[in-house]
Parts: C-alpha cells; sequence; structure tokens
C-alpha cells in the first residue's frame, strides 16, 4: 500500500538581493510504501532535505503534491515525527517533559503522557536521565530523547534530517543499531537522509541515491539485505558490493557538487 | 595567570571586586581630608556618614526611600506589565512587528526627562506624574528589547514544535515565551536600572519626597555630605535589587545555568 507519494515535487528559493532564483530541487517523483524504510542519499546541497522538509510540511513545494494516505500535505502535524540534525529539544524542559511534549500539545491526559515518556526512556535507554536538562546530555543521548520524543506521538511516518551527523563514529553506529531496532518492532513508515553510504545502506530497504544541485533522483536501489540486521552485516561481502556500487553512484555527484 | 580569558578564583575575585572599593573610598579620602580639596564641594567620607545618619534617624530619610522604590517599582510593574506582552506579540508576529516598530524605535529615543515638564502640566505633580515618568523612560525599551529577543527565538525549536503538533497558539505559549523567559528576565533587570535614573530626575522637579527632592534640598543648603550619601544610597539599592534578580533568575531558570 502506498503510504506517501511524492509527485512531481520542485522546490526553487527566490534570488537573493535580484540574483537568480536557486532551483534546489528538479520535479522528483517517489512513491514510498506503508512501513517501508527509506535512506534518501546525497552530497551536500542536494536537495534531499529540502525534499524532506517538504514533507514534513515545513516547506512548500514550488510545484508537485505531496500526499500521505490520499491527503495533500500542506503543514507539518503529529503524524510526520521529525528528528533534526541539530539538537533541537526544548532547552527548559527535562529529558521527560521534552518525550512529553507533543502529547501535551494535544492535551493527552498526565497520566497517559507519563506512561509513555516512561516507556520510551526504558527502551531508548535513558533511565537515570529522565530529569536532567538537555545540555547535560551527550550528544548521543540527546537525538535518543529527540528520536524518543518524535515517537511518542505514534506518527505513521518518522523522518530523519541526518540526525547522527553530528556524532562521533561509534555511538553513531549504535544509533543506527538502535534505530534499526526499533523498526524492526514497530514497522513505521520511515524516510532517513543521509550522506553516509553505509548508514544508507545498514538501514533502508530501499535507497534514494540523489544527484548534485539541482536536486533529482538518480537511482532507486533495494537493498534486500536479511532482517534483523546485526552490525556485523557491515563487513559482509553483499554489504561490500551495495557499498562499491553507491560510492559509484554517489562520487560523480560528489565531484560534479564539488565543481560547483 | 593574566592571560586573556583566564578565569578567576572566587577568593580573588570577592578580593578584587571589594578592593576596589577600598581604594575609591581611599583616595576620596586622601584628597577630602588631606585638604586637597574645598569642604564646600566635596564633603569627606566621614561627614557624608555623619550627615546620612542625621538624615535617617532626624530627618525621615527612610520615608523618602520608601517614596522612591514605590514610585520606581510602581512605574517599572506598570510598563512591564503592558511592555512584556506588546514585546513579545511583536516578535512572534511580524505584521504586529511592522506596524508598531517604526513608532516604538522612535518614541524610545525621546528622553523621558524632557517629559516631566509636560507631564506636570497634565498630571499635576503628584505620584501618577512620577510613574509616568517612569513608565515612558522604561516602556518603549522594554518593548524593543522583548520583540528583539523573541523574534530570535531558534528557528529550529520552533519547526520541532509544530512537527509535534503544536498549533500556533502553542508555538508562543510552550516555545516563544519559555525559551526567552530568562533573556526577557535578564531586560527587565537591565531596564530596571535604567528606571532608577529617571525617578531621581523626576523627584529634582516638583517633589515634596523622594531621594531625588532631598538631593536638591541639600543642594541650597550645600550641604554636599547629604547629597552623596543619597547618591550612595541609590547605588546600594541598586546593587540588592540587581542581586535579588539574579538569585530569582536563578532559582527560576535552572537549566540556563545546568
Amino acid at each position: 500500500m502506498k503510504k506517501l507519494v511524492i509527485q512531481d515535487v520542485s522546490r526553487t528559493f527566490p534570488g537573493h538581493r535580484g540574483g537568480a532564483p536557486v532551483r534546489a530541487l528538479q520535479p522528483t517523483t517517489l512513491e514510498v510504501e506503508t512501513n517501508d524504510f527509506i535512506t534518501i542519499l546525497g552530497p551536500s546541497g542536494c536537495g534531499k532535505s529540502t525534499l524532506l522538509r517538504i514533507v514534513a510540511g515545513l516547506d512548500h513545494p514550488t510545484s508537485g503534491t505531496v500526499t500521505m494516505d490520499g491527503r495533500e500535505i500542506t503543514r507539518p502535524g503529529p503524524d510526520r515525527g521529525m528528528v533534526f540534525q541539530s539538537y533541537t529539544l526544548f532547552p527548559w524542559l527535562t529529558v521527560e517533559q521534552n518525550i512529553m511534549f507533543g502529547l501535551a500539545e494535544r492535551g493527552r491526559p498526565p497520566a497517559e503522557q507519563k506512561d509513555v515518556a516512561a516507556s520510551f526512556i526504558e527502551r531508548m535507554g535513558l533511565k537515570g536521565f529522565e530529569h536532567h536538562w538537555p545540555k547535560q546530555l551527550s550528544g548521543g543521548m540527546q537525538q535518543r530523547t529527540a528520536i524518543a520524543r518524535a515517537l511518542a506521538n505514534d506518527p505513521d511516518m518518522l523522518l530523519l534530517d541526518e540526525p547522527f551527523g553530528a556524532l562521533d563514529n561509534q555511538t553513531r553506529a549504535l544509533m543506527q543499531e538502535l534505530l534499526l531496532g526499533i523498526w524492526e518492532r514497530d514497522r513505521k513508515t520511515v524516510l532517513f537522509v543521509t550522506h553516509d553510504i553505509e548508514e544508507a545502506i545498514f538501514l533502508a530497504n530501499r535507497c534514494i541515491v540523489m544527484s548534485a544541485r539541482p536536486g533529482r533522483i538518480k537511482a532507486d536501489i533495494a537493498i534486500d539485505l536479511p532482517h534483523p540486521r546485526h552490525y556485523t552485516l557491515k563487513t559482509s561481502p553483499a554489504f561490500s558490493e551495495l557499498k562499491a556500487r553507491l560510492t559509484e553512484e554517489i562520487r560523480a555527484e560528489a565531484v560534479l557538487a564539488a565543481a560547483h | 595567570m593574566f592571560r586573556p580569558l583566564e578565569p578567576v578564583s572566587p577568593t580573588t575575585k570577592t578580593a578584587l571586586g571589594v578592593g576596589f572599593f577600598v581604594l575609591f573610598v581611599a583616595a576620596w579620602s586622601v584628597a577630602t581630608l588631606g585638604g586637597f580639596v574645598s569642604k564646600t564641594f566635596l564633603a569627606d567620607p566621614l561627614t557624608m556618614l555623619a550627615d546620612g545618619w542625621a538624615l535617617l534617624t532626624r530627618f525621615g530619610f527612610l520615608h523618602d526611600i520608601g517614596m522612591t522604590i514605590w514610585r520606581v517599582v510602581g512605574g517599572f510593574v506598570l510598563a512591564a506589565l503592558f511592555a512584556v506582552p506588546l514585546g513579545v506579540a511583536m516578535g512572534a508576529y511580524k505584521p504586529i512587528e511592522a506596524l508598531f516598530e517604526p513608532f516604538v524605535s522612535f518614541a524610545r529615543y525621546l528622553p523621558a526627562s524632557a517629559f516631566i515638564p509636560l507631564l506636570i502640566l497634565w498630571a499635576g505633580i503628584g505620584e501618577l506624574q512620577k510613574l509616568l515618568v517612569i513608565f515612558i523612560g522604561s516602556f518603549f525599551q522594554l518593548v524593543l528589547m522583548v520583540a528583539v529577543a523573541v523574534g530570535q527565538t531558534r528557528r529550529d525549536l520552533v519547526e520541532a514544535a509544530y512537527t509535534l503538533g503544536s498549533s500556533d497558539a502553542g508555538v508562543v505559549r510552550r516555545v516563544l515565551i519559555p525559551a526567552n523567559a530568562p533573556e526577557i528576565a535578564e531586560i527587565l533587570r537591565l531596564v530596571l536600572g535604567w528606571a532608577w535614573t529617571y525617578v531621581i530626575v523626576a523627584e529634582l522637579i516638583g517633589s515634596s519626597a523622594g531621594i531625588g527632592h532631598m538631593i536638591i534640598d541639600s543642594q541650597s543648603l550645600l550641604a554636599t555630605g547629604q547629597m552623596i550619601f543619597g547618591i550612595i544610597v541609590i547605588g546600594i539599592i541598586g546593587l540588592i535589587s540587581d542581586f535579588l534578580f539574579k538569585a530569582i533568575n536563578a532559582k527560576l531558570f535552572p537549566w540556563r545555568l545546568a
């Protein structure tokens, strides 16, 4: 079943101070199946984040439409949880209060908010930190809280914009496993934007490769690796083969992007 | 270690801070008690203290202090009550900002003290006139500074709130206000300091009580000791209110210090 349909979506940003308008995204069409895990891979400035922001409702397409379950997306909503690259926990709220934010905004009873927060604190390994301020947490913990905060709303779709981009390699690998574990259990529809090839393969059922600016879909590659996935998968021959292929695809684009 | 941005230990910090006060009083004592400055123009510290004691015990100076504090706090609270909501509204909603910002920017340069003669015409020389001087002096500053602070709220926090299901009103209430509350408290502390300047000026003209009134009275008597005592009292009250503000802020916004 189609969860999300992106139909001929393009985005052009108006020029600054009379400069030429910048086309970030060429008309792009993409259909996403329910409960699929899709990674969007591309060099910086390829419009992959723009595409994700349009799905989130934070940006509007210059042309084309995005529909989820047949309804057009016009604004952000709790049915699409989002995790940002920058740390966006509310600094004045504790870990627990951050996780409860969405439920509180939608007027859920406090007891339910507490229960949901407690279960995510448990699952995300945040036990003992529920009353800490975001400032007191490591980057990995902040992003775990941010994922919990998005999931606490029980969204239909989870959108992640390079969520592990600012983390060190070891933490990043652990976070990938954690996220994959959640998906294997809860089966949400996930769109995950990244420029990290290994990450794009390890997490995805389907990897969309985007070209350099103006962005368009260059390749759509099925990742038929079995679930549940273990980190040792990253050293398997099948993984290496995919990695070699994607490296080729992305390299050409990176060269183009660097020349701009 | 005397190097850029090198921290200093708490004891040294206190010693240095107190040290300069001591140095200042010492220099003042040498200048006055040493006979380098005429007594007519500048009283020595001892005379100042004696005069101050007399003011407090015999001339009801405590009542003056009370009047001045009430005027500052009254006028300031009144200004804050209107300015903070307007500032938040301007920071949050750009059309409201576009409507008021140019006027407020203009009005903020109108010196509150220049309004005193007009305000005396309009409101007499009673308490209302004093409160209005403080109000005019702080209101426009507060509005503008609060609006700028709220307008500079991190966009990604606002976006995160929207993706979590916040309504527009929810974003104002649950993001813009709490995110900027410490900043707003800091602005209030700063502008309260300015309000003290206005109150004294207001009391210099057409007043029958207050620290400023005492100072202008003492001038006609050439009582420099009393004048200086009055000025120092203002400084001490300022220091205390600053300290209170900081303590309250630390208590209200623990996440800032975490």
